[in-house]
């Protein structure tokens, strides 16, 4: 403690004192305030000394006080003199009170230091479902190429399903579908009624709806009668695609589903087109994209192929655009369908489609 | 389909190796799933057997003295059927076979059998790896080339084929080698048929009546007199058995045989069966009976069409023959049919009786009539090649239903509007040409195209261009942008509403999960929403009962989906669904409204160090549903709701604009049981979003200026009878004119409050949006709340403070 020089009262001896004498004493109180100041450790003790030395009473405050009796010429020079030690202290305090702060503080973090190791306070995180985050990534391939999402009935109409797309009644090619039906019997004691196979129903209600340019993708759930493994599903996603107009052709198929794989797999994924069947189309296609993963060395994803199929596509069939009215000799136009399931699977290495509608949180939780 | 490659090749020469080949198939359509090696027998040859002793040592085997050509081997063989002067399959040391007691390939060693060294094997079928058969040696036919290496003599490669269900052609050896050579720039040779016609004339042995054109437009017979019934001849037997076809005699076995080859099934029927020698190709009769040759008696109708005779039906028409008229061991005289029919009826009749047989594989996908004749010539040949027998004079071809070939027009105009891309007709030409298409050129930039008689898809131009593009390569075809416009934008705002809804409830912090559309009625049962299944929408051929009827709500879904997490998953679950639902309509498709659902149950976090909170309750859901609506700006009203799936009283259905949108609630303790989830109570929540989405105003999220003057707060606290709604409450405060916000901040039954109270405190936020409110204006606005309270709700105030804001 430094502190007891302070209790000797300092200018007693009072008011008459010459300029030279006041002078002096301002440079001791410096002195002296600044000294004390050094070994001053706690909030309590700056308060004391900023009243002794910087109150209202306080040593230099009385110093000032007394220039009053000092010539004027005198009064300006120690008066700037003596703003000028108050200036200094008054800094020195400022920066003493920061010093004792931060330690106290960092005092503080002695005794209440916390374990930064522990795991933090939970907090429940929402998340999509994975598909509807391909789904999403899907639609948004396809928007940004001009097309529309549209959305349809998933309980259908054979018509729909199947008539309208060139797939008559008793055609071979139904086998392709096994079909889900609805228990339904009309007048005739016909079934017309079913859960819709694939999006392409939406085609022939999308172009009874409107006339062309038409550019749209649908999302939405397929049902099949098919046991399910680790690759079938009887429930499943399609995103169905379509585009009609005068002067679309076949390439401009190739170059949309360029596109898409390689917004989805990425820049610079390869593509493959090869022929197949689809009543509603002609010519038909099947596209694969090379494989990821063995980069067409050939491996188990691929089945030693080194290419992945992923979408059907193709020309739209002259039968259905004259099924819905529109003159196949002007209008032309493509149409595919995808799994977003298969794309999942292969984006994200899931080896089952089951676990897609198993719900177990502890897979969708990785999503 | 398998086909392999040595019958191809007598169709079509192939310059290019099996893969390479399946690959090109594969590109144009047809693709190739594999492709089989048969051989690879390294160190085995085609031997003679010299001689044949007794070995020394041992009654049951011998000593053969076998000749590659240069030099003799002694081996030791226990086959009971090796004899001198056989061509046999020798496989020396070192060759790798298959072992016969472990079923795996072994090497071949040298080795002492009962004394005697043996410098060999002579093979039997199953060591060779090509059948069964190990009940003696393989016999090779005597002009096997002495010495050959074996893989040369008997070898091959099967073409495993999945052909796409429009092309009937490609279940034929000519099809595929038409594309074999339109693919690889070579020529198809079709088989020369000729043989003698040495019988009667077959119009004095048989005649044929076809009642029903449009169901057999043609048939055509031929009639082979004494013949030999027995096994074929060994290239047949291996031929159908590569192609996965079961031999059975010789004249069956030809049948199939050019089945394969040209695609058209015909039948054999033993023509002494045939009553007074006529056919009659006529619809069944109701009631007509008819064994098949599966041994089943099949009861027919007049939607079946039947080969008959004179009295009985002998055949179902291009499903399956008759067993009364089958070709057995003593059959001399065979009456081979070869016909078309009508498609339809032909698949209907077999999938009416689960007959799917190659016939009806073939016959469904709509045969040209062109082929029968060609078939039927083809087939007379190979049986009076392999079973002998006397040709009659001349065929039967009844053809009522001959119609003209149609031809089609090809311009270059339709190619480069389909395909994008123009060639000089010379390639299309070219292409079609090689397929077996006839061309002709009709100006300088059309084609006038017939399709060859073995194609039956070929119906309008753009199957001709499909040809062109897919032999041409589609990677020839150039890759561009849509350049078309695009379509005006339609605004697509239930889809986009649904979709913020999805965000809003990811947001708030639940788990996204998609279940099946499909329930069983006994779920719906447990979860008490259906009692019977009058009001659903029924599948009729269900996967399972586990999916029999689709959901007319989620609540079975989430719970089941909540009862499967429970084994391994006791924590916190707060999860939601969003999909459609099926509401049956009267003779119309179900409406499918998109609906929204979630629950809570557990901790409402996860377990810890910190501790784990409570635990979910109603408020979690109401919370949930309120900021949604909130945040979409519909004002939604909440009733108490009795809906039985829900806990008594603690239930409540969601309003907007004053109609039903959804519901909340505690669900029932019994419900919860019967779903086996225990340990604590799950809320649930379920929204209709079609109806929702009505209320929300149409133009939303006007900006509301923000307040420019502070408000002031005063908390009251009130005592009411507890029957009182708090929404009623909470509407008399808020009506107050300078009441700008209240909030519910405490409320209390129990120790201290009178019975059948409820102490409630609320804090009232005043302000106006011109002017700071003064201390007196704001006390006289706060006594007219409580005095409307006590007027209006009964509610006593129990105190009342300022509230620095
Ligand atoms: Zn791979």
């Amino acid at each position: 403690m430094k502190s007891e020089g302070f209790r000797q009262p300092f200018i007693a001896q009072g008011l008459y004192m010459t300029s030279p004498d006041l002078a002096q004493t301002i440079q001791e109180v410096r002195d002296k305030a600044l000294e004390e100041l050094q070994g001053l450790a706690s909030e309590e003790e700056l308060e004391s000394w900023r009243i002794l030395y910087l109150g209202r009473r306080g040593r230099l405050t009385s110093v000032l006080r007394s220039l009053g009796s000092l010539s004027q010429e005198e009064r300006r020079v120690v008066g700037a003199q003596a703003n000028q030690v108050k200036a200094l202290l008054e800094e020195s305090l400022a920066q003493a009170e920061g010093q004792v702060k931060e330690s106290r503080i960092a005092g503080l973090a002695q005794e209440e230091q916390i374990d930064v190791t522990r795991p933090g306070r939970s907090v429940a995180l929402g998340r999509f479902h994975p598909l509807t985050q391909i789904l999403r990534e899907i639609c948004d391939a396809f928007v940004a190429m001009g097309f529309q999402i549209v959305e349809g009935p998933e309980v259908e109409w054979d018509h729909y399903n199947f008539e309208l797309l060139n797939i008559p009644r008793d055609h071979p090619a139904r086998d392709m579908w096994n079909t889900l039906w609805i228990d339904y019997r009309d007048e005739k004691g016909e079934q017309p009624m079913l859960l819709r196979t694939h999006t392409s129903p939406m085609q022939a209600r999308t172009m009874e709806r409107m006339k062309p340019p038409v550019r749209v993708i649908v999302p939405g759930k397929c049902y099949r009668y098919e046991a399910t493994d680790a690759t079938h599903e009887w429930h499943f996603y399609q995103v169905e695609g379509l585009a009609v107009d005068d002067g679309i052709t076949f390439a401009d198929l190739k170059g949309t589903l360029y596109e898409f794989a390689r917004r989805i797999f990425g820049a610079d994924r390869r593509v493959r087109f090869r022929c197949d069947y689809f009543p509603f189309v002609e010519p038909g296609v099947d596209m694969s994209i090379d494989c990821f993963a063995c980069k067409g060395q050939g491996c188990r994803i691929c089945q030693e192929t080194g290419w992945i199929e992923i979408l059907g596509a193709g020309m739209v069939h002259p039968k259905v655009l004259e099924g819905v009215g529109y003159d196949p000799s002007v209008y032309t136009g493509f149409a595919f369908g995808l799994g977003p399931e298969r794309i999942a699977m292969l984006k994200y290495g899931i080896e089952d489609i089951r676990l897609f509608y198993s719900n177990d949180l502890r897979f969708l939780r990785q999503f | 389909m398998k086909i392999p490659l040595s019958w191809l090749k007598e169709f079509v020469d192939i310059n290019i190796p099996a893969e390479e080949l399946a690959h090109r198939l594969t590109m144009a359509g047809l693709e190739v799933g594999e492709v089989i090696t048969i051989g690879g027998w390294e160190n085995c040859y085609v031997g003679y057997v010299e001689k044949v002793e007794r070995h020394p040592n041992a009654d049951r085997l011998n000593l053969c003295t076998v000749s590659t050509g240069n030099g003799t081997q002694r081996v030791v063989c226990g086959a009971p059927n090796v004899a001198e002067g056989q061509k046999i399959a020798f496989a020396r040391v070192g060759a790798t076979l298959i072992d016969v007691h472990t079923g795996k390939s072994a090497t071949l060693k040298a080795a002492k059998i009962r004394g005697v060294v043996s410098e060999g094997m002579v093979c039997s079928e199953k060591e060779l790896g090509l059948g069964e058969d190990h009940d003696g040696i393989l016999v090779l036919p005597e002009d096997a080339p002495l010495g050959m290496p074996l893989t040369d003599y008997m070898g091959d490669q099967v073409l495993d084929l999945e052909p796409t269900p429009n092309r009937s052609d490609w279940l034929s050896v000519l099809g595929v080698a038409y594309e074999v050579a339109a693919l690889t720039g070579t020529k198809v040779h079709e088989p020369e048929v000729f043989y003698p016609e040495e019988g009667n004339p077959i119009s004095s042995q048989a005649r044929v009546f076809i009642r029903n054109p449009d169901l057999c437009p043609r048939y055509t017979a031929s009639i082979i007199k004494g013949i030999a019934i027995g096994p074929s001849p060994r290239w047949l037997q291996e031929r159908l058995q590569r192609s996965d076809v079961r031999p059975i005699n010789n004249v069956v076995d030809v049948t199939n045989y050019v089945m394969l080859e040209y695609g058209q099934p015909l039948h054999a029927f033993d023509y002494e069966t045939l009553l007074r020698s006529n056919i009659m190709v006529r619809r069944a009769y109701t009631g007509e009976v008819m064994e098949t040759l599966d041994g089943v008696t099949r009861v027919l109708n007049s939607s079946h069409l039947v080969i008959a005779d004179d009295r009985d039906a002998r055949a179902l028409g291009g499903v399956v023959g008759g067993i009364d008229s089958e070709i057995t061991d003593k059959t001399t005289d065979v009456l081979l049919e070869s016909a078309s029919f009508d498609p339809t009826n032909n698949r209907q009749t077999a999938q009416a009786f689960h007959l799917r047989t190659e016939a009806t594989i073939r016959f469904e996908k709509g045969l040209r009539p062109g082929l029968p004749a060609v078939a039927l010539r083809r087939a007379t040949q190979l049986i009076q090649q392999v079973a002998g027998g006397t040709v009659a004079k001349g065929i039967i071809d009844a053809y009522p239903g001959k119609k003209g070939d149609t031809s089609l027009l090809l311009t270059s105009e339709r190619i480069k509007k389909v395909l994008g891309v123009e060639f000089p007709m010379d390639r299309p030409r070219e292409v079609l040409t090689s397929l077996g298409f006839d061309c002709r050129e009709e100006g300088p930039s059309a084609l006038r195209v017939t399709a060859p008689y073995w194609r039956s898809d070929i119906a309008i131009e753009d199957d001709l261009v499909e040809e062109v593009a897919r032999i041409i390569g589609y990677e020839a075809i150039p890759t561009t942008m849509l350049s078309t416009p695009i379509p005006a934008n339609e605004p697509q705002t239930l889809r986009n509403f649904r979709e913020e809804v999805r965000d809003l409830l990811v947001m708030e912090g639940l788990q996204e999960v998609i279940s099946y559309s499909a329930v069983s009625l006994d779920m719906l049962k447990r979860a008490r929403t259906a009692d019977d299944d009058s009001s659903l929408l029924k599948v009729a051929n269900p996967m399972s009962g586990d999916y029999q009827y689709m959901r007319p709500t989620l609540r079975a879904s989430l719970l089941r989906t909540l009862a499967s997490n429970l084994s391994h998953q006791a924590d916190s679950v707060s999860l939601f669904e969003i999909g459609r639902v099926y509401l049956k309509r009267e003779k119309d498709l179900p409406s499918e409204p998109e609906t929204a659902a979630g629950l809570f149950y557990g901790p409402r976090s996860s377990e810890g160090w910190l501790g784990s909170g409570d635990r979910y309750d109603f408020y979690d859901a109401k919370g949930v549903v309120e900021a949604l609506l909130r945040q979409v700006g519909v004002a939604g009203g909440f009733q108490p709701s009795d809906d039985p799936f829900f806990h008594p009283g603690k239930a409540a259905s969601i309003l907007a604009n004053g109609s039903l949108v959804g519901i909340l609630g505690e669900v029932h303790p019994l419900v919860q049981e019967s779903f086996e989830i225990d340990g604590g109570s799950v809320v649930f929540f379920e929204l209709n979003l079609e109806k929702v989405f009505e209320a929300v105003p149409q133009e939303r999220r006007a900006l509301k200026p923000l307040a420019r003057y502070p408000s002031s707060i005063r908390d009251i606290s009130i005592l009411v009878d507890s029957s009182i709604p708090a929404a009623r409450i909470q509407s008399v405060i808020e009506n107050q004119p300078l009441v700008e916000r209240v909030l519910l901040f405490d409320a209390y039954e129990g120790k201290g409050v009178p019975s059948g109270k409820s102490s409630l405190a609320y804090r009232l936020y005043f302000q106006a949006a011109d002017r700071t409110l003064s201390s007196e204006e704001v006390n006289k606005s706060l006594a007219k709340v409580i005095g409307l309270l006590e007027r209006e709700v009964g509610a006593s105030l129990r105190g009342g403070e300022e509230v620095q804001g």
